[in-house]
């Protein structure tokens, strides 16, 4: 409990000191940097201590005088925390180093005074007890990051980013409070010990669950309520859009979990909701993905990737639930033990990504990946960090991306279980979903890393661009080398996960992935299906120590000009561009992206003499269209049709004021 | 023990034969269009001789250039390690299952494509492009189709797969049927065969697979090449192991292994003669075809899936 509340204890600490010493940007930059940290770093342990640990709750003496602030430190809330701890240890240390260049450019006591308050928000979110002290944290961490998206508010784009984000985020919090207003009707307290205990009628508990998805989904980002983050991860700064999209979109699936899983409960649950969760879950996988691979802003991309990772993990969520509603809970257990490894799979290669990103920012001045190109030569360590991160995403073996998604489908295969019913048809098409998204988020990555670190550069900038400093790859190296541990010692890993479901759904996989050793993963058992990521590591090592041994040896070979056709050595302008290389799934899913392209050709008086040719394409996202435009529209036409209230002579107001006086005093006879 | 010792040869096997089965296909093919074709060893030679030249490299060529080809190959021989050939429990099939399987070619591509973005020139990143939106495509109909036998087996280890359809065959499983015309369609996708793409061709612009590793030379592309084949007889394999898996060896007895590796031989034989009716039967389809044929592959998969739950899973 001590770690527990030194961790949101330091982060204020570290928000103090922001403020106070605003005098020196570098004391300020060390001390919040290193205050954040240390919070980080208790948060790990006391994660570790909830999911080890029986839960303890406390109350602490402050908040409202009839409301203390009740906290919980169980094994969701730890292993949580664990997360934020993880990717705030990094993310601040990598800010040692981002903060330093930032400071040339921006006010960064903004972000030196609203970072912590950020962290503080979403680890009070965490271990919050009862509703109460849970929205107030909530709308802490939503407004701090406001700021952060903000920060370049000199740009038009941005503060219409920030109003959006703000906009969705403060919606989502009304829903969330709509949700948790149901339960404390049917229960009569914010206490969450209380609410888990009311017992729901299957109307409230079915409102409150939609509710509860929508408000968690649009802080998530799942489709349709995704339009925030492509707009927001994109013009906040690198490190504050590693935290954002690495945990606290986290948080939500967090707030998810205790309000559905834990609160409301699953015996209280409809046949649908599993469903529903998993249609959401697939669609935003699949739809997220697609409309990454056609960004060539590299921050833009990687939250559009984020849609699809919350996908995956919505996916898994959703056949623990239904697996839970057909009373399999071992089964509901694998499903979301599959959700939670992806969680923390996510929050470590997404921050490293974004972290990766701010490197390549600082050091070629642009994220727009047609202007990059080449940097594998000119900043090779954080090419290798990328890299990983890259393998990692595409869940490609022996990463910790492949686990998750491998545990996914392994629930997904269970479905036959279910019989005849038509929720196990469907599950299915959602692994169909999940190894699209899976083979085109590796096309996406292969386009990232191709066109931003292969090649030669495309501008100027990219020529010039040079290594990042120590700290930075640091803050960078840390996430990388856990995503390969937690790719490769799955079988360590989920035990303590574990700690988890025990309390949501009353299962483990405890024995099942114990029985075999601790060299293979099995999460059912060893006939049905097994892994052995130490095996793969080992036989890529291998080749890695012959191809290492080979060039030690100093083997013979020539450079010269890469092949063109026997035409002069090609120029930077010859290379694929980000867009050229996702031109033909443009083209495949024309119906999806309703492109739109021009082309303006001007010519030397014929059309053989091309003098200039220009290309525009634009993919739309057609929630925008079919979704936003008709609310928006919705919402105008109402506001036109009262229009003429406000257009009032005075003796119009009056009346006004007589017929509402007459229809309250008719309420009170 | 012993167990181990039959898989390393079985594994041996399957990457020492490959260079000579993707020789035997073209002889075949050869022999079918009135061509005399290669003489049987000529995969061999041609690797040989790769290994003893000189690399080239582009000159901006960085060390993710030179290290993918082993990436490639090693990822390329463990899968063809796991794939159970002659003996039924080969211990090593634990270590992945047939979708690690699956993502062990996929690490395999991603570094191929890398390797074909590495240098920027134009044909590397067309390759690069049209390979991974291929693959996008192709590996859900792969996983799917065998989803609907892992189903059927209750089980994704592969072991397990094949103990079932050697135990109560393939009898009244219709599902089984569309699923291998699933896999049969991206089994040519996949290794690159007509009429998705052209393994005989260079510098044409239709091209996948070979304007990927057109920068490669020396043992680099004899690695890259030498995974190829092994990527080819590994499908085949798979194939045959996962639908008509008859002979294969239920226990190591010496006896029962050769029985089981000439019968192997014999079935790839006749596939390898299919294939080559194939190719030769068909010409090469336009680029932006592809996707509908591997549409139509996922779609055969969805319909096994769903044959096997409305007729399979309530019996």
């Amino acid at each position: 409990m001590f770690w527990a509340l030194s961790a949101p204890s330091l982060a204020l600490a570290a928000f103090v000191s922001g403020i106070s010493l605003f005098g020196s940007h570098d004391i300020q930059r060390r001390v919040v940097c290193l205050l954040l940290v240390l919070s980080g770093m208790s948060a790990v342990i006391a994660g570790l201590a909830g999911l080890l640990a029986s839960p303890i709750t406390a109350t602490l003496p402050i908040g409202l005088p009839w409301l203390p602030m009740h906290i919980r430190l169980d094994g969701l809330a730890g292993f949580f925390l664990l997360v934020i701890g993880l990717l705030v240890s990094a993310v601040s240390l990598y800010s040692m180093g981002y903060m330093r260049q930032l400071a040339a450019r921006f006010n960064v006591t903004t972000l030196y005074v609203f970072m912590p308050l950020f962290v503080t928000g979403m680890l009070g979110v965490v271990i919050a007890d009862d509703a109460y002290s849970f929205m107030i944290f909530w709308e802490l961490m939503s407004v701090a990051s406001y700021f952060l998206v903000t920060l370049d508010h000199e740009q038009d784009a941005n503060r219409k980013a920030g109003f959006l984000y703000l906009l969705m985020a403060h919606l989502g919090g009304l829903l969330i409070l709509g949700s948790f207003a149901v339960l404390y009707a049917t229960s009569g307290s914010f206490e969450f010990d209380v609410m888990h205990n009311a017992v729901l009628t299957p109307t409230w508990a079915s409102l409150s669950f939609i509710l509860a998805l929508c408000g968690f989904g649009m802080k998530a980002g799942l489709i349709p309520f995704h339009a925030w983050l492509p707009e927001a991860h994109p013009v906040a700064p690198s490190n504050a859009s590693a935290l954002m999209s690495g945990i606290m979109i986290k948080v939500a699936i967090f707030g998810f979990l205790r309000v559905v899983w834990d609160l409301v409960g699953l015996e209280h649950a409809a046949w649908w909701w599993g469903g529903l969760v998993l249609t959401a879950g697939s669609s935003s996988a699949v739809g997220g993905v697609l409309l990454a691979l056609q960004q060539h802003d590299l921050k833009r991309l990687l939250a559009y990737h984020s849609v699809e990772n919350i996908g995956i993990i919505a996916i898994g969520l959703g056949l623990g639930m239904i697996f839970a509603y057909y009373d399999y809970p071992t089964l509901a257990a694998l499903g979301l033990v599959a959700a939670l490894y992806h969680t923390l799979n996510h929050a470590l290669f997404k921050g490293l990504l974004f972290m990766g990103a701010g490197a390549v920012l600082h050091s070629a001045h642009s994220r727009n990946m047609e202007q990059l190109g080449g940097l594998i030569q000119r900043m090779p360590r954080t090419a290798v960090l990328f890299l990983i991160g890259c393998i990692s995403i595409s869940a490609l073996p022996p990463f910790n991306g492949f686990v998750s998604e491998w545990l996914t489908f392994q629930a997904a295969l269970m479905a036959p279980q279910l019989k005849g019913t038509i929720l196990a048809a469907l599950i299915p098409f959602s692994a169909a979903m999940l190894a699209l998204a899976g083979a085109l988020a590796a096309a996406c990555f292969v386009k990232v890393f191709g066109i931003v670190f292969q090649g030669s550069p495309r501008s100027q900038g990219a020529a010039e661009a040079h290594e990042v400093d120590g700290w930075m790859q640091l803050g960078m190296a840390i996430p990388a080398v856990l995503c390969l541990l937690l790719g490769v010692l799955p079988v360590w890993m989920i035990p303590l996960i574990d700690a988890v479901p025990d309390i949501l759904v009353n299962a483990t996989l405890g024995e099942s992935v114990a029985n075999s050793g601790w060299l293979w993963l099995t999460p059912i058992a060893e006939a049905r299906a097994s892994y052995s990521p130490i095996i793969v590591l080992l036989a890529l090592l291998l080749a890695g120590g012959v191809f290492l041994f080979i060039q030690y040896r100093g083997a013979v070979k020539r450079r010269t000009a890469p092949w063109n056709c026997g035409y002069s050595y090609p120029n930077t302008r010859m290379q694929y561009t980000a867009t050229s290389f996702s031109q033909p799934l443009r083209r495949i899913f024309a119906n999806l992206y309703q492109t739109q392209d021009k082309l303006l050709r001007t010519e030397h008086g014929n059309t053989l003499l091309t003098k200039k040719i220009h290309y525009q394409v634009h993919v739309q996202d057609l929630i925008w269209r079919y979704f936003y435009l008709p609310i928006r529209q919705t919402i105008e036409w109402l506001t036109r049709q009262v229009d003429w209230l406000h257009e009032q002579q005075i003796h119009g107001y009056l009346t006004f004021t007589f017929i509402t006086l007459l229809i309250l005093l008719g309420m009170l006879l | 023990m012993s167990l181990w010792i039959w898989n390393l040869i079985e594994a041996l096997l399957i990457i020492g034969m490959a260079p000579f089965t993707a020789t035997l296909v073209k002889r075949l093919k050869a022999r079918l269009q009135n061509r005399r074709g290669p003489p049987l060893l000529q995969g061999y030679r041609n690797l040989a001789k790769l290994f003893i030249k000189q690399p080239v490299l582009a000159s901006q060529a960085s060390w993710l250039f030179r290290a993918a080809p082993y990436v490639i190959f090693a990822a390329t021989s463990l899968a063809a390690a796991i794939m159970p050939v002659i003996l039924v429990a080969t211990p090593l099939t634990s270590a992945a299952d047939i979708i690690a399987l699956v993502a062990l070619l996929a690490l395999a591509r991603f570094f191929t494509a890398l390797g074909a973005m590495d240098v920027g020139t134009a044909f590397g990143g067309m390759g690069a492009s049209r390979e991974m939106t291929f693959a996008a495509l192709t590996e859900p109909a792969l996983l799917m189709s065998i989803f609907v036998l892992s189903m059927v087996a209750h089980s994704t280890n592969m072991t397990a797969m094949i103990d079932i359809v050697l135990n109560t065959g393939l009898g009244l499983r219709p599902s089984l049927a569309f699923a291998l015309a699933a896999l049969g369609l991206v089994t040519i996708a996949e290794t690159g065969r007509i009429p998705v793409d052209n393994p005989a061709t260079h510098l044409e612009l239709t091209m996948v697979h070979e304007a990927m590793i057109l920068e490669y030379s020396g043992r680099y592309l004899a690695l890259i090449e030498w995974a190829n084949q092994i990527k080819l007889l590994l499908f085949a394999t798979l194939i045959l192991n996962l639908f008509f898996p008859w002979g294969m060896a239920g226990s190591p007895d010496p006896l029962y292994m050769v029985i089981a590796a000439v019968a192997w031989f014999g079935k790839l034989l006749v596939l390898f003669v299919l294939l080559a009716l194939f190719e030769t039967w068909m010409a090469k389809m336009r680029i932006f075809r592809v996707p509908e044929y591997l549409g139509l592959a996922f779609l055969l998969a969805i319909l096994g899936m769903l044959t096997h739950y409305i007729l399979e899973v309530g019996v």
